[in-house]
């Protein structure tokens, strides 16, 4: 990990609130904000495939950055991420529909109420550890799904639930370029959120039940209590995330958040980066645009007449899986700190060439 | 008498199975003190250590604290009583700053939490994080450690690392400290300064200090009293010229024969 500032030569700090921001310096700063600014006009230029891929990076994500917390920051694991978005999705439904919540409230609430049912399904986190508290989330995994079906007052059964679309002032966000700028408000505002989490006190306390349990202890953190709510923090993320991928749709049915779904956010952050919320954003952006990727690519070659058309497309649904799994394999042994490490490593490049160091 | 002991270890023993890592040991730290503990290797000096932060629980006995039973204590409960300690081996969290590694010691005087640190802007965490940083900064400031704030805990050297351990412990703001080998695998230079730390620490910051070290020199030059154990068993107790007179010590640290040290070991 490399830990040299960034900062250029000359720009000192002369208070702790400017050496506490988030940016490392203004050029970073105003570049984010301009890129985010930039982004709003996107709903003009782009059409709504690319807009497609933009609100699933943006709920994905948010829920990665859960995970992340979980995973990357607390070292603890989860193998049931994949159903507590889905508890999300159907809360939000179900809170809307049998409450008359509207919307915007019902997504907090979600993510509120799956924190409550993460953290009831993460309290064996309090007593076991690695590939035995993955077995118990499995377990978490399987019962979710299971709730999912069989009660129909929640979430339908076999039905599904609808989700109203979300609405603010009367105007309803119910295509996709109004739904952008839904996706990337919240976005933003959660990445913030992860953010400011882990500069304050108990952000710092999850990394110090990672890092070196036992003195961790010492210093006053219950162990116990940060293992719990660690599994709360992300189920609440993957809550929000879950909420705005039903509103999004219209619908949500049960089929979608199965095991598989759990693993491709561990994929996520793996090939992100373990412990950076960065990471978590890169990793998302990266299994969604991959297959996508991919299948342009095949449809470029199809076009050139290289290859022939039928076989490749035919092959299509298992090349993208094979690439998924590739993919995790090559990160593990060539970039095991994720796209968020190499990322820094450019930077270094560029800020200390000719020098190594 | 009472008003002025701060720790008051009474009859603990502690057992492994069929180990006795400490049989009936009593002893009490006053206010103020330097207290040293010293002992061969294996003598259970870091189990007592353990059996007061709260790692271990001892078999029988009690540890009390302020006046305060603690022996059943969580040792997250104990930090914010006011007790802090360092390892023997290191025990940084590697992978933070070392900033963050001290920012983690204020964590039981720090208020905000996993609701309100995420809005941070709005709801005073900025100005809460911000105060503690300025107490953090006199910590750094006093362990000349100013440097290296920036650095991964991880990538320190050990003489450092020790540092950062200490000034983790500091920032608790514990009435009563507890060093386990302070002093341990460190040059002459930084030996001294880290004796001159410690009492700083007594002297300046009004801790309180229970220390555990090998080296002789600084032990009796610094303790107040000094208190020695062997095969889990207390031996000798008294000022540092008393206990150098001692002829057990001596015998036990010499490992020379003793009427006395073989009673002991054959009762176990």
């Amino acid at each position: 990990m490399i830990t040299l500032s960034m900062r250029p030569c000359g720009d000192f700090r002369t208070s702790y609130k400017a050496d506490n921001q988030i940016f490392e310096t203004k050029t970073i700063r105003w570049l984010t904000m301009a890129s985010i600014g930039l982004l709003c006009f996107a709903p003009m230029v782009l059409d709504a495939y690319f807009l497609t891929l933009f609100i699933q990076i943006s709920y994905l994500g948010i829920a990665a950055l859960g995970l992340n917390i979980l995973v990357g920051f607390t070292g603890q694991i989860s193998l049931g991420h994949g159903a507590f978005f889905g508890f999300g999705a159907f809360a939000s439904a179900w809170l809307n529909n049998s409450f008359g919540i509207p919307v915007w409230l019902a997504i907090p609430l979600a993510g509120w109420l799956t924190m409550v049912v993460g953290m009831l399904f993460g309290s064996p986190a309090a007593r076991i550890k690695g590939l035995y508290l993955a077995i118990a989330t499995l377990a978490a995994q399987f019962i979710i799904e299971d709730f999912f079906a069989r009660a129909e007052w929640f979430s339908g059964g076999a039905y599904g639930a609808a989700a109203e679309p979300f609405t603010l002032f009367g105007f309803a966000f119910d295509s996709d370029e109004s739904f952008f700028y839904v996706a990337l408000f919240a976005l933003v505002f959660m990445t913030l959120w992860a953010t400011n989490l882990m500069r304050s006190r108990d952000g710092r306390a999850f990394v110090a039940v990672r890092d070196h349990y036992l003195s961790a202890e010492i210093m006053g953190i219950s162990l116990n209590w940060y293992r719990l709510l660690s599994f709360g923090v992300s189920s609440f993320f993957a809550g929000i995330g879950g909420a705005l991928y039903g509103h999004y749709l219209g619908f949500v049915s049960a089929e979608g958040f199965t095991l598989m779904m759990s693993v491709q956010f561990l994929a996520m952050i793996i090939i992100g980066g373990l412990g950076s919320v960065k990471g978590a954003i890169l990793g998302t952006i990266f299994i969604v645009l991959l297959p996508e990727v991919l299948e342009s690519t095949v449809a470029l070659m199809a076009e050139t007449g290289l290859v022939s058309h039928g076989s490749l497309t035919e092959g299509m649904a298992y090349l993208k899986e094979m690439a998924i799994g590739l993919v995790i394999i090559l990160f593990l042994i060539f970039e095991p700190q994720g796209l968020a490490h190499r990322w820094k490593q450019i930077k270094a490049y560029w800020k200390f060439y000719p020098f190594a160091y | 008498m009472s008003s002025n002991i701060l720790l008051d270890v009474s009859k603990v023993t502690l057992t492994f199975g069929g180990v006795k890592a400490l049989t009936d040991v009593s002893f009490s730290v006053n206010k103020g003190e330097v207290f040293s503990i010293i002992g061969p290797n294996g003598a259970g000096k870091t189990s007592m250590l353990n059996c007061i932060s709260g790692r271990y629980q001892p078999n029988s006995g009690s540890v009390r604290f302020k006046d305060q039973e603690i022996t059943r204590l969580k040792p997250d409960k104990r930090s914010v009583l006011g007790l802090g300690r360092t390892f023997q081996n290191l025990a940084l969290f590697g992978h933070m700053s070392v900033l963050d590694n001290i920012m983690v010691g204020r964590h039981h005087l720090l208020k905000n939490n996993f609701a309100t640190g995420p809005l941070y802007w709005f709801s005073g965490t900025q100005n809460e994080e911000i105060k503690h940083r300025a107490a953090v900064e006199e910590i750094i400031d006093f362990l000349e450690i100013s440097h290296i704030r920036k650095k991964q805990a991880g990538t320190l050297s050990y003489g450092l690392r020790k540092r950062v351990e200490l000034a983790r412990a500091i920032a608790l703001k514990p009435d009563l400290i507890l060093l386990d080998e302070p002093m341990a695998g460190m040059n002459q230079e930084e030996k001294e300064d880290m004796a001159r730390f410690i009492l700083d620490l007594n002297e300046e910051w009004g801790m309180t200090v229970v220390m555990i070290e090998h080296d002789m020199g600084v032990v009796m030059g610094i303790s107040n009293r000094v208190m020695v154990l062997d095969f889990g068993c207390k031996i000798a107790e008294g000022l540092p010229e008393e206990i150098m007179a001692n002829d057990h010590v001596r015998k036990a640290y010499l490992g020379e024969e003793d009427e006395m040290l073989e009673q002991l070991e054959a009762s176990l």
